[in-house]
């Protein structure tokens, strides 16, 4: 394969680029399904006719959006196949179960009782179709649940041993697989970022209803439910966020300190609130990695470590094995020139057992059996040139990072300033300033949202099974250029359905601001 | 047979199960593929996408299970074929997209395409869905052109476990006994298309007519494609492992049928029940009800086919360049634990069934009209 890195790089651009376009629907999908269900019971246990037309309402947009998640959902499963076929062979026994399950147990929920939902008003009972609205809602984040059990497993692999004889890891505890922390908190945070995305984007289009004077009542009617409903996923996502942050320095230190621009670590590390990375700074040199920064004391060892006085390693430190105790004592652990030559051991363990395997050499295969083992856990840096291939492209993981924690701080304030307005103070929301601020928020939660998942996908390179397998080593035999072209075809696809999805959205709030609610 | 392979058996059901469900809801493209038909005026043609635009969604899902069930049972298969047969999956895929939006989309103001673009897509879905899919199982029969060397894992520069022909899935697009399957689908999919509308729709005398000869025509061009592909499968050799290792076994396919006699006679059961939905369909006039045993019929043939592609020793996925890499249900399936952990959450399929089933009832107690569509809030 003379253009492996090619390859490589163009699978990644076209994964990266299905996976952001999935997530610009998925949150919507998963956070407006909740608030539709929260209006639709309102409507059930008032009778309200004007709460039915408001259910109905913000359930166009939802089944607008919900198209396009679909289409994009569906490229992400067989991508793993067709981009991605070596880690699929590789890990596709414990990484195959979730996606099934996930199939099995969610996709049908959604599809079947979606259909209920949009077009069952006048063939079932009220009851049932409030149990479709539900259990649509709930479908979705059943799937969300075994797609992020799947990726949590991704950066933190548990519940498997490698299978020497198969060349590949197979399953030994499902449990752990479904319930590990990484996942479980990924998933929380997932789903209620999707919550705080939808809260926002129903206010944002009621603002747009109030700017204009129509159904003022209407609007202030839904920035009741998507506010409250907002404000709660936000404070879960900061709540999980935490513990995602708990989970990355313990299992993806790397990710961490590519997270922060931070090269070399102490006790009581800073965190950075703000800053402009240094061009030039590499791991290799010894320039100063910001051009700029506002930095809060103790800050990061507390996000990573909840204690104040923590070390926290930077990216020289993880390459050199160094850690430090929290009374500042040196602790040597492998270096990743130790852990690529562990790496290279594994592999030649597993071609001492292949070659045994073949002469029937029992003793041998045991022998080699053994020295895999002690050395399986470096398995992917054996594929690795130098310590600094497994570093993260430092600034995209800085930036998005940041851009993250920034927007996040700001929507849970302007959550607590529409919740404060919308049931104290509503001639707020009647300023054209208040409403245009609603409406600008909207693409505001689209950059955050995006700027998480770039945070923890780029900042876990180049593992696509954390220090078992890199992206080189997972690839499937095609051609760059086919790749390229694909990427293309994509990027054109959902690229035109992107613009439909938001032109068709804007006629429908605009035909929905007009319509009557009373 | 040891517990590994029960439930590598079991597992293999299942995937012939999803299979020969994914083949009958197929007519919700088959109905698309009709969409451009200009016999059929506005208000007829609005009656068909609502009719298959209610249904859309468990095609796709199923064809979602249909993968996610291969990959977790079968990960060999999935890494395999889908990044060797890099196009014709792409393919696939792309027309699937497509469709999902289409029905959303097609009538919504500012879909900034219009109307006409996403009925040509519908239309494309439809026609590529079909055929491709029936390309990329009639592979399980005739054979594709690939190796798999699990040692390339320890090779830096060329790690890929599987390699393929480098026309990436191209050259089983242009096999003509995979075009035939393909066609076969196709054709099939457009005669329960036409079963479903009668069964669904309640349009004019003349509507209904015209789908009782659409029955008539696609299903005698479908009748007369089984046939031929019944024969070429039967006479054409298959791969079976021996103790000498996978080897090439003339009639192997027709060998099956006689071993495994009871899946030839389910499978002749389910030939009986597709003709005796269409032939029901074209002859009686009042009979409106086809769909149903033609759907079951369908879903039986196909479940059968997958079975005899995989049991009794059978290579499921032969390799025509390399015989020993062909893949079967031993040497592509999960781990023991795996397979018995899916196994478990596989208890909840019929569950599963049996809600599908009920929602489809209820929804479809009232038959499509015009004034059933012009009371809905939400329509295609």
């Amino acid at each position: 394969m003379e253009d492996l890195m090619s390859v490589v790089d163009w699978s990644r651009a076209q994964f990266a680029l299905t996976a952001m376009y999935h997530w610009l629907f998925v949150p919507l999908t998963l956070g407006l399904s909740m608030i539709v269900a929260v209006m639709e019971t309102i409507y059930f246990r008032t009778r309200s006719e004007r709460w039915l037309a408001i259910t109905k309402f913000w359930m166009t947009l939802f089944g607008i959006n919900f198209a396009v998640g679909v289409a994009t959902g569906i490229i992400l499963e067989f991508e793993f196949g067709s981009n991605w076929s070596n880690y699929s062979w590789f890990v596709g026994d414990i990484f195959g179960a979730p996606l099934a399950i996930e199939g099995l147990l969610a996709f049908f929920m959604e599809s079947t009782f979606i259909a209920v939902m949009f077009f069952g008003w006048k063939k079932v009972s009220r009851g049932f179709h409030l149990a479709s609205t539900w259990l649509t809602a709930i479908g979705a984040s059943i799937s969300a649940l075994w797609i992020l059990v799947a990726n949590g497993w991704m950066q933190y692999p548990v519940g498997m041993e490698f299978d020497p004889a198969q060349m590949r890891n197979v399953m030994d505890d499902f449990w752990a697989v479904a319930f590990s922390p990484v996942a479980i908190h990924k998933f929380f945070h997932a789903v209620f970022s999707g919550w705080a995305l939808a809260g926002v984007f129903v206010i944002g289009v009621s603002c747009w209803f109030i700017l204009k004077k129509r159904n003022v009542a209407m609007a202030m009617s839904s920035i009741k439910v998507a506010g409250v409903m907002g404000m709660f996923g936000m404070l879960m996502t900061l709540w999980t966020g935490d513990g995602s942050a708990l989970d990355v320095a313990r299992v993806q230190p790397m990710k961490l300190a590519a997270m922060e621009g931070l090269y070399k670590g102490k006790c009581g590390q800073e965190i950075v609130g703000f800053g402009i990375l240094n061009p030039d700074k590499t791991p290799q040199n010894d320039e100063d990695p910001y051009l700029f920064d506002i930095s809060i004391p103790k800050g990061l060892s507390f996000l990573a470590t909840h204690d104040f006085n923590a070390f926290v390693p930077g990216i020289n430190d993880l390459i050199d094995g160094i850690e430090l105790t929290p009374e500042g004592d040196t602790i040597h652990t492998d270096s990743y020139a130790r852990r690529i030559e562990i790496g290279r051991e594994a592999h030649e363990a597993l071609r001492r057992f292949d070659a045994a395997s073949a002469a029937g050499d029992t003793a041998a295969m045991a022998a080699a059996t053994a020295d895999l083992r002690a050395s399986y856990r470096y398995f992917g840096y054996g594929y690795l040139s130098s310590p600094y291939d497994a570093v993260p492209p430092v600034g995209i993981t800085f930036y998005s990072f940041h851009i993250m924690v920034i927007l996040g701080g700001y929507l849970l304030l302007f959550f607590v300033v529409v919740l404060w307005a919308v049931f104290r103070k509503q001639s707020w929301l009647n300023n054209r300033w208040a409403a245009w601020i609603g409406m600008l928020t909207v693409p505001i939660v689209y950059v955050c949202s995006q700027a998480g998942w770039v945070t923890a996908e780029v900042g876990r390179q180049p593992w696509i099974i954390q220090d078992l397998m890199p992206v080189q080593a997972a690839i499937s035999d095609i051609p760059a250029s086919t790749v390229v072209l694909t990427f293309w075809l994509f990027a054109l696809m959902f690229t035109a359905f992107l613009a439909a999805e938001v032109c068709i959205m804007l006629r429908q709030i605009s035909k929905g601001s007009n319509a009557k609610y009373e | 047979m040891t517990t590994l392979q029960y439930l590598q058996a079991y597992w293999w059901l299942l995937i012939a199960v999803f299979g020969g469900l994914l083949v009958f809801l197929l007519f919700v493209q088959g109905g698309q593929s009709m969409l451009l038909c200009r016999a059929n005026n506005a208000a007829e043609r609005s009656m068909m996408v609502n009719a298959l635009g209610r249904k859309w969604e468990l095609t796709f899902t199923t064809l979602v299970v249909f993968g996610g069930a291969f990959f977790a049972s079968f990960p060999l298969f999935y890494s395999t074929s889908f990044g060797g047969a890099y196009w014709l999956w792409m393919l696939i895929l792309f027309s699937f997209i497509i469709q999902a939006v289409s029905y959303e989309f097609r009538t919504k103001p500012g879909n900034l395409f219009g109307t006409a673009t996403y009925d040509v897509f519908l239309f494309l879905n439809g026609l590529v869905g079909c055929v491709l899919l029936g390309v990329a199982v009639g592979g399980f029969f005739f054979g594709n052109e690939f190796t798999v060397t699990k040692t390339n894992l320890l090779d830096a520069s060329a790690p890929v476990i599987s390699t393929w022909a480098p026309s990436h899935g191209l050259e089983a697009i242009a096999s003509w006994r995979n075009l035939l399957l393909g066609f076969t689908v196709f054709f099939l999919a457009r005669t329960l298309a036409s079963l479903y509308f009668i069964n669904t729709i309640d349009g004019s005398e003349k509507f209904l007519l015209r789908q009782r000869r659409s029955v008539l025509i696609n299903g005698a061009v479908f009748v007369l494609l089984f046939l031929t592909f019944a024969f070429v499968l039967l006479t054409s050799p298959g791969f079976e492992v021996t103790p000498q290792g996978i080897v090439e076994v003339p009639y192997k396919y027709l060998a099956n049928f006689i071993d495994l006699w009871w899946i030839g006679l389910v499978f002749l059961i389910g030939v009986v029940l597709v003709l005796g939905g269409v032939i029901g369909s074209v002859m009686l006039p009042d009979y409106r009800r086809g769909i149903w045993p033609a759907g079951i019929g369908t879903f039986l043939v196909v479940t059968c086919l997958f079975c005899i592609a995989g049991y009794n020793s059978t290579a499921y996925y032969p390799s025509t360049l390399d015989p020993a890499s062909s893949l079967t249900i031993a040497n592509s399936s999960s781990s023991e634990f795996t397979l018995t952990v899916m196994s478990v959450v596989s208890i909840l399929a019929p569950f599963v069934l049996a809600y599908i089933a009920y929602v489809w009832r209820k929804m479809n107690a009232t038959p499509i009209t015009e004034a059933e569509l012009s009371s809905t809030s939400h329509k295609y």
